[in-house]
């Protein structure tokens, strides 16, 4: 006879509701297990009526999307939450903001309304900030790599070394430049510091931030004195015919207003 | 390079260490930001305390000694704390090239620029990781060489009841609960500050050792016999006194620290919430320090528990609450407890666990209650002798009979795993005592399939060397060399391999002898030892507790290279038994506990003879609540409902339904 787990109410989930979350400054070095950890510390601390799993060891219904690297910052990352009351989405915005810790917050909340979510993140923008290298070389890096074909990198996953190509994910590489950037990073490598937007279509094996850094090592020789600050600005669909990135949660907006 | 601009006191390093983050392992555990982490203005208080417990992040971060002095401090208008902890090989060297100091993860501050570095030491393998953070901040390894600008070091944690061995290398220890001795540190710090540093380093150092509670070492000298031993340890100036005595909190109800338990964001060894329910414990197994350091026995109220526990969960969302002591199930309201807060957070997923328990049946209801919500882990119990005059020796009063039913009750009960915790190398012991642990656990697995009705049930052994401590009756013991240790676990190895019955139910989990000896070394050491410290952290130690990272040999080399001009060697710390007679390195530090009642307890100890607990037999006169003038403090209280937790409002809630 083996031990069957409690029986407890596992109360369904009422309503799920998509959070948009940005992950900033210090924090950015904190993993995915790091957040997940802290966020569901924060719902908890938030009195947020969580649903959870049946069985020995319930865990909390969240849905985790597409998470930017350890060490990258973003402004545009999403989880989905089950709950077994309804929430109010600005309330739920603003008590998990102050559950969090600063560095980790809350941007925005809507009640889930449309299915396939994750599918609709298409695409990400990138901004990668070079301290010590100047316009005009990482413009001629950025040249050199888009007249690519395909540029592969490798990169260790479960299964060993992998080749993969770069390019074809990259959907637009534009350079600007901002000098006196903040921080003594920009100083000490001198002043000029090349500010790089890509946006990456979403594809498998995903391109990630190391991977464009390793593919215009390769193509262009492009090596910066000083680990570039990445941050993701946006994921979402591609709206048709461009290389610019919707708002993820529009499709939800428009239902509930519809509705 | 450019040169670095003048270093601001209290300003940021973090923009320097920024830049190496992405190189190393785990970047998080260096950036602070934890839930409930607290950042103070520097020149907004006197004092500036950085508190470091020197292990890495993720065994640090969820110290409660720390947790506990880092809110005390904080509290206060007049000062302020930050933490940091001991950082990996790879960060050191990166440090080391780009000349980012030690720093701490509060405010990213560098070590060098406080007035008080607290090191809370639980073991004495993280000496050399403190001076990997001394260098690291700049500050001169030995205390002599700093002046008026550097940080005083000040040892405290189990570890500080012998400091001896560092004492070349810290200004000051501090022995016993450490709440009460922050704020008079504080105090003093803050007021010879004021005062315009009168007499400078020296002077402060001397108010600290006039307090007759702070121990500095320079002011006493240590003198050898020829043959190594020491003749005494005297006080070099005259209003110095002789002894100096630990401190001791009464009243946990009026210390409920920590308020707001740290939520780091990086993953640690305790992903959970702890409340420490008593402090001390008197049931006087002779091995323990912690027991014989940590007199008496002060509970916290049932109504004091369920307080902290409420707040705490408030304010941080952990999912378990660990109820800490050294030995839970001695609670004396303990089953009240656990209805009490099993009854209040049924239904919310919330785990309880009772981290440290006896062997006895009493603790299976416990463990039913505390797994109501279906969370069950292995239950642990710790007969630590394998044979019925082992644990007469150790004064670990438990029958096999108690280990039987106990363990019956629990396989019965739905646990399909018990773990049993033992030591080997114990006083006296001989191969046939340690072959009982294969005995005791072979009668385990049968007396489990036997409550239980099925095969699959198991038990797994682990088995620790002991090492001698300071202050335990044990302190004048010889330790067992480590190829006896050894040997002596590959033969129970063998035994419980070749059980054909019961072997493959029983699960053993050991160390070699090795590290044992370093630990105990460094435990019963006296000054002459720190050179060997200093010998091997030159030589590359760091993380000493860490398999990975220890190197037996390094030690070794480290101690013929030190010792050789002295009668001393590392056999004659470790091996060698001691007599009444000798004067011990820790002799004029006054944990309470009387020489003579420590030497008679030996004796008993080798007599067979045990020795009841003071909490329900008279006083057997240890000496600690008269020499430190504190008393027992425990229940019952009477209380058996827990106090209603503040009603909450759910926020979060659409109104129609709030």
């Amino acid at each position: 006879m083996s031990r069957k787990p409690p029986e407890r109410d596992v109360a369904l989930a009422v309503q799920k509701l998509r959070v948009h979350y940005a992950k900033r400054g210090r924090l950015r070095f904190s993993s995915h297990r790091d957040f997940q950890r802290a966020l569901e510390r924060a719902l908890r601390r938030a009195e947020v009526p969580m649903a959870y799993s049946a069985g020995f060891s319930p865990h909390p219904k969240i849905s985790y999307a597409n998470s930017a690297p350890t060490g990258v910052a973003s402004e545009a990352e999403y989880v989905e939450i089950g709950v077994t009351k309804l929430c109010d989405p600005e309330r739920m915005r603003a008590a998990l903001d102050e559950a969090l810790p600063p560095g980790l917050d809350v941007v925005d909340v809507v009640t889930a309304a449309t299915p396939d979510f994750v599918n609709r993140l298409e695409a990400s923008r990138w901004r990668f900030e070079m301290p010590g290298v100047d316009r005009a070389t990482a413009q001629a890096a950025a040249d050199v790599f888009l007249a690519q074909g395909e540029v592969i990198v490798e990169r260790l996953m479960k299964n060993g070394i992998r080749k993969f190509d770069t390019r074809g994910a990259v959907l637009s590489l534009t350079v600007t430049d901002e000098s006196g950037v903040s921080g003594s990073q920009g100083s000490a490598a001198g002043d000029s510091c090349a500010i790089l937007e890509v946006v990456t279509r979403h594809v498998t094996p995903s391109v990630r931030p190391d991977d464009l850094l390793a593919a215009l090592r390769i193509a262009a020789h492009l090596v910066p004195p000083v680990p570039p600050r990445v941050t993701r600005l946006a994921q979402g669909p591609l709206i048709p015919g461009s290389t610019e990135i919707g708002d993820p949660f529009a499709p939800d907006r428009a239902a509930l207003v519809s509705s | 390079m450019t040169t670095p601009q003048a270093h601001v006191p209290g300003a940021s390093v973090f923009d320097r260490l920024e830049a190496l983050l992405p190189f190393v392992s785990k970047p998080i555990q260096y950036v602070g930001g934890e839930l409930n982490a607290v950042q103070k203005p520097w020149e907004s208080v006197d004092v500036h305390w950085a508190l470091m417990y020197p292990d890495a992040y993720e065994v640090g971060a969820p110290n409660q000694g720390v947790q506990i002095l880092y809110e005390v401090i904080n509290e206060r208008d007049d000062a302020l704390a930050e933490r940091t902890y001991a950082v990996w090989p790879d960060l050191e060297k990166l440090m080391r090239e780009h000349q980012v100091p030690q720093f701490t993860v509060d405010s990213h501050r560098a070590l060098g620029d406080f007035d008080i570095v607290g090191m809370s030491f639980s073991t004495e393998l993280g000496y050399t990781n403190m001076l990997t953070a001394l260098d690291l901040a700049g500050i001169p390894l030995h205390a002599a060489d700093r002046h008026g600008g550097h940080p005083i070091v000040i040892a405290g944690g189990h570890a500080a009841f012998n400091p001896e061995t560092i004492a070349e290398f810290v200004d000051a220890a501090v022995m016993g609960d450490g709440e009460e001795a922050v704020l008079l540190i504080t105090d003093i710090v803050r007021d010879w500050k004021r005062e315009g540093c009168p007499e400078g380093r020296v002077g402060l150092l001397r108010r600290l050792a006039l307090t007759g509670v702070i121990y500095v070492p320079r002011f006493y000298d240590v003198e050898y016999l020829e043959d190594g031993r020491i003749k005494r340890i005297v006080p070099n100036e005259a209003d110095i006194p002789w002894r100096v005595r630990k401190f001791t909190l009464m009243d946990l109800d009026s210390w409920p620290y920590p308020k707001a338990p740290l939520v780091p964001l990086a993953e640690t060894v305790h992903e959970r919430m702890s409340v420490e329910i008593f402090r001390g414990c008197t049931r006087g197994c002779r091995f323990c320090q912690a027991g014989m350091i940590t007199r008496p026995v002060r509970e916290r109220s049932i109504t004091g528990i369920a307080e902290m526990v409420e707040s705490g969960l408030c304010k941080t969302g952990y999912e378990e609450v660990g109820l800490l002591s050294l030995s839970s199930a001695d609670h004396t309201e303990i089953a009240e407890i656990a209805k009490g807060l099993a009854d209040r957070y049924e239904g919310t997923e919330t785990a309880l666990s009772l981290p440290s328990t006896r062997v006895d049946a009493f603790n299976i209801d416990l463990a039913n209650e505390l797994s109501r919500n279906g969370r069950r882990s292995g239950l642990t119990f710790a007969p630590e002798g394998g044979s019925e005059r082992m644990r007469k020796v150790i004064n670990k009063q438990v029958t096999e009979e108690d280990l039987i039913r106990t363990v019956s009750a629990a396989y019965g009960a739905g646990w399909r795993q018990v773990k049993l915790y033992f030591m080997v190398g114990l006083p006296t012991e001989t191969d046939e005592d340690v072959m009982q642990v294969a005995e005791l656990a072979r009668e385990v697995i049968k007396a489990g399939r036997a409550a239980s009705g099925r095969r699959d049930i198991r038990c797994t052994v682990s088995i620790g060397g002991f090492v001698p401590k300071p202050h335990t009756p044990f302190q004048w013991a010889a330790q067992l060399n480590h190829e006896a240790t050894d040997a002596r676990l590959h033969k129970l190895r063998d035994a419980i391999r070749a059980d054909r019955e019961y072997g493959k139910s029983i699960g053993l989990r050991y160390h070699d002898g090795k590290p044992g000896i370093v630990e105990g070394l460094l435990s019963r050491g006296d000054r002459r030892v720190g050179r060997v410290i200093l010998q091997a952290w030159r030589d590359g130690a760091r993380f000493d507790g860490w398999s990975e990272h220890f190197s037996y040999d390094r030690w070794m080399n480290a101690a013929a290279v030190a010792f050789a001009d002295e009668p001393v060697d590392v056999d004659w710390y470790t091996i060698r038994e001691r007599q009444q007679s000798e004067v011990l390195p820790w002799g004029h530090l006054d944990s309470g506990l009387d020489a003579d009642w420590l030497w008679e307890d030996w004796q008993d100890s080798l007599s067979e003879v045990g020795v009841e607990d003071c909490r329900w037999t008279p006083c057997f006169d240890c000496g600690v609540c008269d020499q430190m003038e504190t008393e027992i403090q425990v229940g019952p209280t009477g209380v058996v409902t827990l106090p209603m937790p503040t009603v909450r409002t759910t926020a979060v809630l659409v109104e129609a339904d709030a």
